[in-house]
């Protein structure tokens, strides 16, 4: 008798592979390589300096990056299902600007945040445009749409900041149960679009469609109408973002965000999400943005210089898709 | 996760409360530069050092990698985290900064900026050092850039960042100069070009300056990063006959460009005072020695007497210092 038909878990045949055992599904992955970065991080961090472990001070500096991440959430979707997006932080800029010169010119509120958000929709869909109906690829279309909206938030805000008004300043300062605002919108939206991502057949078509776009559909996937959603989805997310962080800086400038774009595709790789698409999870992004956090706070209360933070960052990096691509080679999902 | 942050919230409290403690003993200073590897804040930092030790107090300088209108404030949280007494900051923008200079403030931090104001917002801030009455830098650069040429041809302003309150002031006073002052009608500004106080970035706009106007006579740059690349690409292209070179500069980096000729002369301060005066000052205010009102006066070693003027700001030197070829060589920053 052959070693094959013995086993009891061997039911697809005699060529078969093993199917792997449920404690290798959940651990060898990459978002547990982020999970243990980050009690690394911590642990690193906090005996770098003492005044790093004090919570509230953690969530204020994860409000500084906050609408980074934010953004990286939808982005993480929008890479898992084949594409990439460079331009939501020049979107977030776009927005930002569009919004602050309407509600300085009158504009009342509430309109002007409309004009921010189908700005940012609209961002969205002249990207969707490019990469969808032109085909041309998504990652050569950001690159210019990101230059494009950049230059014309600068046309917009010249070289001035365009001031918010008071009572619009200070939504990072607002606590909810002790936790600032911005950090719950990042809380609440990763707990909405993991549960897209992982428990609807929109969220399992994404992955479809990134695995292999053919395939999706010729299997009578909607890739299209799919890929279209994503890119509406995070244009107006960014516009959002954009407002949230005109908020809390008290004033626009065409630069807002700037690099932002690097920071959130930062955020998605150290998650463990596959590059050319196909696998990711929000877990991974929502663990890489406080991984992040953690790292620069830590790193600037222990007052070390820019330059080893940017090394050390890039380290994380490297070794993050090292670990994610080995992981992924080796095993199938 | 949830353990371990609470675990690390007592031990946080605890190391905190006793953090606390140190921090009433000597006075803890920090300097914010407006970025890091950029020469002049040496200077600045030389000051602080050495007064920190004369007058016993603990001092650090930090920077941020860029000088980018956002980019101190994490590192103003991070201080203000650190429970320092002083924050003393060159501001990258004059009203970014606002929120977070405030949230430092009720703390009982004391906010001073050292080496430029925040123009517009001075309001956010305890008070200002500066080097000397900014008022006047403006038309003396104005006057030696016209003695240099003629009082006649085209000539072009390389500044720092777009949003620098510092560079901002003496350019807006230059032009005001320009216009209507009659010595200098035949002078003719043409440009008005940024180099974000980066090396490369000035050396490119100075090449793009030399480029689009073939007949621009001299250049004013009032930043030491922009004048050392000015003179620099001069010195390279050997026409230091044809534009003449002036600006801020400092004598370390300007004395092989004054020795050979290439540019004739240039002016600063003594950013070292800068430093002393601040920490004596800040010293005082704390002790309760010295008040910060307008029209108070205190004495600091080798720089005589100090007046607090209007807004609370302070020059340390009445004049600005003139560098030619006969006295570089009697500085030695």
């Amino acid at each position: 008798m052959s070693a094959a038909d013995t086993s009891p878990q061997n039911v697809a045949g005699r060529e078969s592979a093993p199917p792997r055992p449920l404690w290798h599904v959940i651990l060898v992955r990459p978002e547990t390589m982020t999970l243990l970065l980050l009690i690394l991080a911590v642990i690193v961090a906090s005996q770098l300096s003492p005044y790093f472990l004090d919570i509230s001070y953690i969530l204020r500096s994860f409000t500084l990056s906050a609408e980074f991440a934010i953004v990286a959430l939808v982005l993480t979707m929008v890479i898992i299902a084949g594409e990439i997006d460079l331009s939501p932080a020049a979107n977030m800029a776009l927005s930002a600007c569009l919004f602050a010169y309407a509600q300085a010119a009158g504009v009342p509120m509430p309109l002007a945040i409309g004009i921010g958000l189908l700005a940012g929709l609209a961002m969205g869909a002249f990207n969707a445009l490019m990469v969808i109906t032109l085909q041309l690829p998504s990652i050569i279309v950001t690159i210019g749409t990101l230059t494009l909206y950049r230059g014309l938030a600068q046309v917009i805000a010249g070289d001035k900041s365009i001031r918010v008004p008071e009572w619009f300043i200070g939504i990072d300062r607002v606590l909810v149960f002790g936790i600032p605002v911005p950090v719950l919108v990042f809380v609440i939206c990763s707990l909405v679009l993991g549960l897209v991502l992982a428990g609807t057949i929109f969220g399992r078509q994404i992955y479809q469609i990134g695995t292999n776009e053919t395939a999706a559909r010729h299997a009578g996937i909607r890739s299209r109408r799919i890929k279209l959603a994503l890119f509406l989805l995070i244009g107006i997310v960014s516009a959002i973002a954009g407002m949230m962080t005109a908020s809390r800086l008290g004033s626009v400038r065409y630069d807002l965000g700037l690099g932002g774009e690097l920071q959130m595709v930062l955020m998605a790789m150290l998650g463990g999400t596959y590059i050319f698409g196909g696998r990711g999870t929000i877990l991974g992004t929502f663990l890489a943005a406080w991984l992040l956090v953690v790292v620069s706070t830590g790193m600037t209360v222990a007052n070390l210089l820019p330059a080893i933070q940017l090394t050390v960052l890039g380290v994380l990096l490297i070794v993050a898709i090292i670990a994610t691509n080995f992981i992924y080679s080796r095993t199938q999902r | 996760m949830l353990k371990k942050t609470l675990a690390g919230l007592a031990l946080g409290l605890g190391l905190t409360m006793a953090a606390g403690a140190y921090a009433q003993d000597p006075l803890s200073i920090v300097y914010i530069g407006k970025n890091t590897g950029n020469p002049y804040f040496d200077s600045i930092n030389g000051g602080f050092v050495d007064a920190c030790k004369e007058i016993g107090c603990e001092y650090e300088f930090v920077a941020p990698a860029t000088a980018e209108a956002t980019s101190q404030i994490p590192f103003i949280e991070a201080q203000i985290q650190r429970g320092v007494d002083v924050i003393a900051i060159a501001p990258n923008s004059p009203d970014a900064l606002n929120q977070v200079l405030d949230s430092a403030r009720s703390q009982g931090i004391l906010v001073l900026t050292v080496n430029g104001d925040l123009v517009g917002n001075e309001s956010h801030r305890d008070a200002t050092i500066l080097p000397v009455d900014f008022t006047k830098t403006g038309p003396n650069q104005v006057e030696l850039m016209g003695s240099m040429i003629n009082y006649e041809g085209e000539i072009a302003i390389l500044s720092a960042t777009t949003e620098a309150p510092d560079q901002n002031t003496w350019i807006a006073a230059m032009k005001d100069s320009l216009a209507n002052d009659p010595k200098y009608a035949n002078m003719n500004l043409v440009a008005t070009v940024y180099g974000d106080d980066q090396p490369e970035k000035s050396t490119a706009e100075m090449e793009a300056l030399l480029a689009n106007y073939p007949d621009l006579k001299g250049v004013i740059a009032p930043t030491t990063v922009g004048v050392a690349a000015a003179a620099q690409v001069v010195q390279s292209r050997g026409i230091a006959d044809q534009v003449k070179v002036t600006g801020l500069g400092l004598p370390s980096e300007m004395r092989d460009f004054i020795k050979d000729g290439t540019v004739s002369a240039f002016q600063l301060w003594s950013p070292y005072n800068e430093g002393v005066l601040a920490a004596y000052f800040a010293k005082g205010v704390k002790d309760g020695t010295i008040k910060n009102e307008v029209g108070q006066t205190f004495e600091v070693p080798n720089l005589g007497t100090i007046t607090i003027d209007e807004n609370n700001a302070m020059n340390t030197q009445a004049e600005l210092t003139t560098f030619t070829p006969e006295n570089i060589d009697e500085f030695d920053f």
